[in-house]
């Protein structure tokens, strides 16, 4: 097997809050440019399993190695680690105290990565390619949820990220706002963004990923391309789980 | 003489005479500085506090640094004494036992008050910043800022919204214990009173205007708490 491709390489995880496991033993890898939907039924530990990935849960054993860098490992600096990784969450999470604008910038500003022009020339390249540069002096509150979500997006965008993990991006919104933060990550995913999306819309999965995992119970019961894991599921736990969504 | 004497006289004798009026004003004075100098203290000591004990409890996993474990115990230690034992035994101490050769008596009291103060004011910060939303320091942690960026762009400021009006009720209720400083000696706006009592014998003008003294302080202090109030939640429509 080679792994040069490999940006993210996930070994033995286990997580565990006090006696109750989520993830048991996981081992997977992301190549570079893929896009990996992650599905399977809510308390599964899909969620607590892309969280390990810029360890906002620390894993309970295991290792995380990202771009060759082991992160689980306590000599890593892992704000550097989480500079190369976006998260886009279901709730959105902007900064209600700070303009759109500033929302995007902060980041890259104290990071180091940019001066403030530099990023404000970004954040305006950022927001009209998501149709909103017309709110970058807006502060979050006036906002829809769907435009809220597209700013989340391009403010992890502005860190110029090596993956990209969503949590649930869409399940927060009102029906008639899912397309246009769709639209934003199917463009994104074909620009060539690795992307981890944790989701519950099979139809994006089915269109947009380049593999997809079901994970139950805090294993990874099947994966595949999504026409053999929607076409062919073999896993009775899976077809159980389709039949339901689908 | 004393209690025969009619309201008029009374009044006369307890402000106007010897220009009396201007111990009171004097003493308002002292007692407005004594609260805003522990209202400061109370807020430093409140946010060293808060910070230690919300960084205790936001340390994730078994590896808690045990200086911070110590720090923490402190804090707690401190919140519990201070919250547990009454304000004037506590000037009494500070006044009689530890300070007891001091002749600073502003000093002592600003300092008393102070470290009384802080111990309720951590406990206001500590609410406030729990108050944010864990997304928020999430986010900011995901985008790769530390800690400390985080706190400070993100956490703080949103919980100093929730903060305003429980510290405005703290300025209020440290203005009025003001009043129990007397008890060690420094000529404050209650101690004012108390000595032109023992003056003229005459209890009746001096606690009743030093009450409305109290009172309308208070009352503009509330006033501006309103108004400071409705601004904040202007801008979270915005």
């Amino acid at each position: 097997m080679t792994d040069t491709n490999a940006l993210v390489k996930v070994e033995h995880l286990t997580k565990a809050f006090g006696s109750h496991v989520v993830l048991r033993d996981i081992s997977e890898t992301i190549q570079t440019g893929e896009k990996i939907c992650i599905i399977g039924p809510s308390g599964s530990g899909k969620s607590t399993f892309l969280r390990c990935l810029n360890l906002l849960e620390i894993p309970t054993s295991g290792t995380i190695t990202f771009d060759g860098t082991e992160i689980t490992s306590d000599k890593t600096d892992i704000n550097k680690i989480r500079q190369q990784m976006g998260m886009v969450f279901q709730h959105f999470n902007l900064f209600p105290n700070k303009t759109v604008r500033r929302n995007i910038t902060l980041a890259p500003v104290r990071t180091g990565l940019m001066n403030q022009e530099e990023a404000d020339e970004e954040a305006t390249r950022l927001l009209e390619r998501v149709n909103l540069a017309d709110k970058a002096d807006a502060y979050p509150a006036s906002l829809s949820g769907g435009q809220k979500q597209r700013i989340a997006i391009v403010r992890a965008l502005a860190m110029r990220p090596k993956l990209m993990l969503f949590d649930e991006p869409t399940s927060a919104l009102d029906p008639e706002m899912v397309g246009e933060v769709l639209g934003v990550m199917k463009e994104l995913a074909d620009d060539g963004m690795t992307m981890a999306i944790v989701t519950h819309e099979m139809g994006f999965a089915r269109e947009v990923a380049s593999r997809v995992l079901f994970i139950e119970e805090g294993v990874v019961m099947e994966q595949g391309t999504p026409e053999k894991v929607f076409g062919s599921p073999e896993n009775p736990r899976l077809q159980d789980f389709l039949s339901k969504v689908l | 003489m004393g209690a025969k004497a009619s309201l008029s006289e009374q009044f006369v004798m307890s402000f106007i005479e010897g220009d009396r009026w201007k111990l009171y004003l004097e003493g308002l004075g002292k007692s407005i500085l004594l609260t805003l100098g522990a209202l400061a203290l109370g807020v430093i000591f409140g946010i060293v506090v808060a910070v230690i004990r919300t960084l205790h409890d936001q340390q994730k996993g078994g590896k808690k640094s045990p200086g911070l474990v110590f720090a923490n115990a402190v804090c707690k230690l401190y919140t519990t004494v201070i919250r547990g034992t009454p304000m004037m035994v506590q000037l009494l101490i500070m006044g009689f036992v530890v300070f007891a050769t001091s002749r600073n008596l502003m000093g002592v009291a600003i300092l008393s008050l102070g470290i009384n103060s802080g111990a309720y004011v951590a406990e206001i910060i500590r609410g406030g910043i729990m108050s944010v939303d864990p997304g928020q320091m999430e986010a900011g942690r995901s985008l790769g800022m530390n800690y400390g960026t985080v706190m400070k762009e993100i956490i703080i400021p949103q919980a100093i919204k929730n903060i305003l009006p429980a510290l405005g009720n703290e300025l209020i209720t440290l203005f009025k214990d003001t009043s129990l400083v007397s008890v060690i000696g420094m000529t404050e706006l209650t101690k004012v009173a108390r000595d032109l009592q023992a003056r003229t014998y005459l209890p009746l003008m001096p606690y009743l205007g030093i009450a409305v003294m109290y009172l309308v302080v208070v009352i503009i202090l509330t006033y501006l708490q309103g108004i400071l109030e409705r601004r904040m939640r202007k801008s979270d429509r915005h």
